[in-house]
């Protein structure tokens, strides 16, 4: 029987351009189930932790807003939701771009793997504001530029999720998705600024790079706390599904091995 | 509390979707790892060796 290496748990690299060496190496299979398996319970626990801690902080600890009461709770999920909605789709994107690029079989899994966890925090996103929204602006939902675009990015999250599996031959089906994915980029900068460029009801960014954060700190560190919990969650999730992802393919290819061995003659 | 139901359902999504997710991740990643484990023939010779149950990744080329 000819040997199988942990390296062709998924499929040995496309020809392309050859990625740095570094890189090259972080992306083989083998490589990468040993050594997310020793990273993972340091994002899952901390990340646990930290979002319990930042959500209870914000929940019964953190004041109320003047203005909106208590409502503003609400603010603890819906925007480290709404950011991982946005940072995973960075993430989507860097993988669709190395998966084009340098065409590595990881990057393909990993692109698949970040799309539903990616939804699934896009839709927490547009729920949490939604109930945020109705008792604050006296509806469920507004066509606004905001919840509009992040609307689109939760489309364009359902989109790759359905054209990766909607081909017979799942290479077709990675390559059509980073496309995409990448196409589907340029919704990104839309959110950002779309506060900015059109009059929203949606408010401005309170936290930005250049000026000082237009809200207490007292509300600033738990949802701080809440935001690095769920971004440790949400690297811990996608990081096992691709774990799993990586062995399931292995998993396939011995079987596979195994029947065509048994059909020969 | 002003606004507690909103409050709460907000609450409730915010626990429950990343929980979830983290449930059916572990779950398959935790039955990905005994299926590979018990058909992969280098778990098989890991173990003889070590004595541990989980499939190795070496690079060995020993052939099989």
């Amino acid at each position: 029987m000819p040997f199988v290496d942990a390296s062709s748990a998924v499929a040995p690299p496309r020809s392309g351009p050859r990625p740095s060496r570094s890189l090259h190496r972080f992306a083989n299979p083998g490589r990468f189930l040993r050594l997310s398996g020793a990273v993972l319970p340091w994002l899952a626990v901390p990340g646990l932790l930290l979002s319990v801690i930042g959500l209870a902080w914000g929940l019964f600890f953190a004041p109320a807003d003047w203005q909106q009461g208590d409502a503003v709770r609400i603010m603890y999920v819906h925007v480290p939701s709404a950011w991982l909605a946005s940072a995973g789709y960075v993430g989507l994107a860097v993988c669709s771009a190395l998966s084009l690029v340098w065409r590595h079989p990881l990057a393909d899994l990993a692109a698949v793997e970040i799309g539903p966890v990616g939804a699934g925090f896009t839709a927490l996103c547009l729920i949490t504001g939604s109930l945020w929204g109705k008792p604050m602006w006296g509806a469920w939902w507004v066509w606004d530029a905001r919840l509009t675009s992040v609307l689109v990015l939760f489309f364009l999250y359902l989109g790759h999720i359905a054209l990766v599996r909607a081909f017979d031959d799942p290479e077709r089906g990675y390559r059509a998705g980073a496309i995409l994915a990448l196409v589907g980029a340029v919704d990104l900068p839309i959110i950002k600024f779309s506060v900015e460029w059109w009059n929203t009801l949606h408010q401005p960014s309170s936290i930005t790079l250049t000026g000082a954060p237009t809200m207490s700190m007292t509300m600033l560190w738990p949802l701080f706390v809440a935001a690095l919990g769920y971004t440790l969650l949400f690297a811990a999730i996608v990081l096992a599904r691709t774990r799993a992802a990586v062995m399931e393919r292995r998993i396939r290819g011995l079987l596979m091995a195994k029947a065509s061995r048994e059909a020969a003659p | 509390m002003t606004h507690l139901p909103f409050i709460a359902a907000s609450y409730a999504l915010g626990v429950l979707i990343p929980l979830l997710f983290g449930i059916a991740a572990f779950t398959r990643m935790g039955t990905a790892r005994r299926r590979l484990a018990a058909i992969d023939p280098r778990a098989h010779r890991a173990g003889a060796v070590s004595g541990g149950a989980g499939p190795r990744h070496h690079r060995t080329r020993s052939g099989a």
